[in-house]
């Protein structure tokens, strides 16, 4: 590995970068998809190949290929430093890092029960036997179960000295159960939708453990189909860390992203209303009880590593304290521009594709004083919101939507009947300012995504997100005409 | 060029592909597939009037469909030396050991004589050419025309060209070049105005920067200084770029054999679903879109009516799909495995005969869009989607545009908006839609419910 990437940035060097790194990543992936009680596919896949990234004349320039040859990494070097020089033709404000020490180290997602080890047999038996239980439920029309894990041995180094080796593991499950009746369509997941996911080795899976609630969430989907219709108006909705996490992830991990923030998404995922003028005044996003952290040592999280995809060491960045917007998620191109070094949140996705500032594990700090259950225990009405079915937001992540696939009333502090095709709007900084409780450390639990979207090439990112569940006053819900 | 690659792409991939199906049978499989993605592609990305990213990637990408009586194992690889194709192979034999049996499964698609593979006019020379220098010229011309209306511009410009192929122990032999290039740009003016423009092309020899540019630029700065309109019901007129929306999402959500099967469709043949105005084919032959001649199963594209004159007459399908129903794939298979099922890639929505400005002479009191933003489904089966307008909202009164409005936020049935639908445009733009090259005019249709507001 030396080798090739000494000469890449050698080569780099020589034709005229004033910086290079490159990165060589190797992934390995697996997964089943089980429809219904029966294995629909069992994929593995596996992909190795390389990404020069250079600054020439000020400017960025990126190459890859998956030829690991000394030739074709000579080509590829000279490819990128080609390419930065044209984009130097339109450039206005040169590329300038920041000056963080080299990095030098391994990594290693800690892993107890490595699942690439645990017979095939096993996984499938694991899967199948729990979408089974969920498909024998009367009325589920059909079932959809997935596992998935990914491994990546990647090595990083840079013109600066540095060279980094690391192995990431992630590992998730999930069930899905489908009820149809006419033109009603509802389905209930766990342990959330897409799956639960988690920076682990199999014995995430044990811990999960979809057979246990298998039939409950089948049951749960049949229900619904003849529950009534989520009701429209303003009320106190209670969001369980299922939905939670990705109130925190749409509405506080991308628009703190500070690339967004500088326009360079602006084409494609927009911009964000967070603009660094409210870091300089101090702007209230939410409530005082409002803490988020983008922390990247989190246990378990897909957002944890060693370093980031241009050498920045793993760290914890408050974003938001006390409900004040006191920082981002950033780069070294980006964070002198704040004052700052880079927060290391530079992430690929893959050898093929340049890294963007992404979420690392965008956590909603618990708060102590109340549980969950304490919390809907001293609602007198509203709604208690679970489990993501839809998502949408603005190009400056201020309006949103979201559905959930259940609504359960909260009558005098108990939940009660449920309600069908939930959903619930608002602006971004109302909604976290009209937050009045957070549940404690007893409720916290890392979850995330699997599946962020972000950036032209398309790159999908994992990132983490720990919550333990919220409650926010006068919340337009029951959106639409049904 | 195709990495690895001799003089001719598509040949090499087929090569390839038949030389892993060989491999397959000779490990034990009863039947198998291999389908080969090779993809040569860049991309130059400009924000603040300033290209920040300019990337290149080769890459080559084998899938294996290794079949055993009924039994199924589905393996991909990055890797095509001879160590990383014989580990593709080995490893489908033990996993294929490991998978129950598919009861209905009607094996792999056989070549059929009446629909033998008729190229499509898939390749562009020009585009294969194209260099970085010839995007970053690209990107100045946007750059230039933004400057001009005192806007910044945000964009990127991709051009991208590889080669399918696929090869079964059936008989199916399959191979092309593929070509595709894309110019996007956002302006966005002082004032808060902003502007979109977008053009997609086979050839990017062809694709006019500046025009481009000058579009975006003038709406950005016809949306200076926007003024809330409180939601409500309005009727509207929706530009090409939202358009492609509803036709995305009635393949997605509606016309995929799978999902009929499942029930999770609204689609029944013969079904009222749009207005006597709106006809949808999928065409994979129509050099307007982005052609391609087969799909990732090897089977040739059909052109599928989905929607004619408003009514429901077909839905497309792979080859697992057909079989239960006794009939042929329409070729619209996705690489498998694929749970969601055959997707119609290539959508074309037939044009109408209203110019532009009948379309917006028959607003009374309404508004223009020309884009959505972050759309998603609130409920599949009735079709209600949920997202923002985007990059150019314009109210319109008595046939005319009176001012630019902030964006909304709506809560719409399409299938409501489909029967709603008034007027269509005389003229198309082709557009990336989700899997592939859409063509589809401006609409105008009598109500759009919108259901909240945001602040720019």
């Amino acid at each position: 590995m030396r080798d090739l990437t000494d000469r890449a940035l050698d080569t780099a060097e020589s034709l005229g970068a004033t910086y290079a790194d490159v990165r060589i990543v190797r992934r390995r992936e697996e997964s089943i998809a089980v429809k219904t009680g029966r294995v629909e596919g069992v994929a593995m896949g596996e992909t190795e190949g390389f990404g020069i990234r250079v600054i020439v004349d000020g400017a960025w320039g990126f190459a890859s290929s998956d030829r690991l040859e000394a030739a074709e990494v000579d080509r590829v070097a000279g490819l990128a430093v080609r390419i930065a020089k044209a984009s130097a033709t339109a450039l206005r404000r040169p590329v300038q890092l920041d000056d963080r020490p080299p990095a030098h180290g391994h990594y290693e997602t800690p892993v107890k029960e490595d699942p690439f080890e645990v017979p095939l047999e096993t996984k499938i038996n694991d899967l199948v036997t729990a979408d089974r239980r969920a498909a024998a439920v009367k009325g589920v029309v059909f079932t959809e179960s997935l596992y998935a894990a990914q491994r990546e041995w990647k090595t990083f180094a840079a013109s600066d000295g540095s060279f980094t080796e690391q192995v990431i593991t992630h590992i998730g499950t999930g069930l899905e159960a489908n009820a149809i009746e006419g033109d009603e369509h509802q389905r209930r997941s766990y342990p959330d939708a897409g799956g639960g996911f988690r920076a682990a080795g199999y014995e995430f899976i044990r811990e999960v453990d979809l057979g246990t609630h298998a039939e409950a969430y089948g049951e749960e989907a049949v229900a619904l189909l003849s529950a009534p219709q989520c009701p429209p108006g303003r009320t106190t909705i209670v969001l369980d860390p299922s939905q939670l996490y990705l109130q925190v992830h749409e509405s506080c991990g991308h628009p703190t992203e500070l690339d967004r923030v500088y326009g360079t998404e602006a084409s494609y995922a927009g911009t964000s209303f967070l603009t660094t003028d409210k870091l300089e005044s101090g702007f209230r996003y939410g409530s005082d009880l409002i803490t988020i952290v983008a922390d990247a040592t989190a246990q378990g999280g897909m957002g944890t590593f060693g370093w980031d995809d241009e050498g920045t060491e793993a760290q914890a960045v408050p974003l938001i304290q006390n409900g004040i917007l006191v920082g981002y998620l950033s780069s070294r191109e980006t964070a002198p521009r704040i004052g700052r070094r880079s927060g290391g949140a530079m992430r690929a996705d893959g050898w093929n594709r340049i890294p963007l500032i992404r979420m690392t594990n965008v956590n909603l700090l618990p708060v102590p004083g109340q549980t969950l259950d304490e919390i809907v225990a001293d609602t007198d009405d509203g709604l208690y919101l679970a489990s993501n079915r839809s998502w949408s937001i603005d190009d400056r992540r201020l309006n949103f939507q979201f559905a959930t696939e259940v609504a359960y009333e909260i009558k005098g502090g108990k939940k009660g009947r449920l309600l069908k095709n939930p959903t619930y709007t608002g602006i971004t900084y109302e909604f976290w300012r009209s937050c009045d409780a957070v549940a404690d450390e007893s409720d916290w639990v890392m979850l995330g995504t699997p599946n962020c979207g972000k950036g032209e090439p398309g790159q999908v990112g994992h990132v983490g997100h720990g919550v333990s569940g919220a409650r926010f006053r006068n919340v337009q819900v029951g959106v639409g005409k049904w | 060029m195709v990495s690895g690659a001799g003089a001719d792409p598509a040949a090499d991939a087929l090569r390839l592909a038949e030389d892993v199906v060989g491999r397959a049978m000779r490990a034990g499989a009863s039947e198998a597939e291999a389908l080969v993605i090779a993809d040569d592609s860049s991309l130059t990305r400009f924000a603040n009037s300033e290209i920040h990213q300019n990337v290149a990637e080769s890459s080559q990408t084998v899938n294996l469909r290794f079949v055993s009586g009924r039994r199924i194992a589905c393996l991909s690889t990055g890797r095509h030396d001879d160590d990383g194709l014989r580990l593709l192979v080995e490893r489908a034999a033990v996993v294929v050991r490991n998978v129950e049996e598919l009861e209905d499964w009607a094996g792999l698609p056989k070549p059929d004589g009446a629909s033998a593979v008729h190229p499509a006019a898939t390749w562009s020379a020009a585009t294969a050419d194209a260099t970085p220098e010839l995007r970053a010229d690209g990107v100045r011309a946007v750059i230039s025309a933004a400057d001009e209306a005192a806007v910044i511009a945000y964009g990127s410009f991709s051009t991208g060209t590889g080669a399918v192929a696929v090869a079964n122990s059936v008989g199916i032999r399959a191979a092309e070049q593929r070509a595709s290039s894309q110019l996007v740009t956002v302006s966005m003016s002082p004032e808060g105005g902003t502007g979109y423009a977008e053009m997609v092309a086979l050839d990017a020899s062809t694709i006019d920067a500046a025009a481009i540019g000058r579009e975006a630029a003038s709406k950005a700065r016809a949306t200076d200084k926007a003024v809330s309109l409180p939601p409500d019901d309005y009727p509207v007129v929706l530009d090409e770029y939202a358009v492609v929306d509803i036709t995305d999402y009635l393949g997605y959500l509606g016309f995929s054999a799978l999902a009929v099967q499942e029930g999770r469709s609204f689609v029944e043949i013969g079904k009222r679903i749009g207005s006597e105005l709106v006809t949808v084919v999928d065409d994979g032959a129509d050099p307007a879109g982005l052609p391609m001649s087969f799909d990732y199963e090897g089977v040739p594209k059909q052109r599928v009516t989905m929607v004619e004159r408003g009514v429901c007459r077909g839905v497309v399908y792979d080859a697992q799909t057909a079989a239960r129903e006794g009939r042929r794939s329409t070729g619209h298979g996705l690489p498998a495995p694929n749970p969601y099922g055959p997707f119609p890639f290539n959508t074309v929505m037939a044009a109408g005969t209203t110019s532009r400005e009948e379309l917006l002479g028959g607003l009374d009191r309404g508004l223009l869009v020309t884009r959505f933003h972050y759309t998603n489904t609130v409920h599949p089966k009735l079709m209600i989607i949920t997202g923002m307008t985007r990059d150019g909202t314009f109210l319109v009164e008595d046939g005319r545009i009176v001012g630019p409005v902030r964006n909304l936020r709506f809560t719409q049935s399409y299938l409501d908006a489909l029967a709603g639908v008034s007027a269509v445009g005389s003229s198309r733009k082709t557009i990336k839609g989700f899997l592939g090259g859409a063509v589809v005019p401006a609409v105008r249709i009598d109500a759009w419910t919108f259901t909240g507001a945001t602040e720019h």
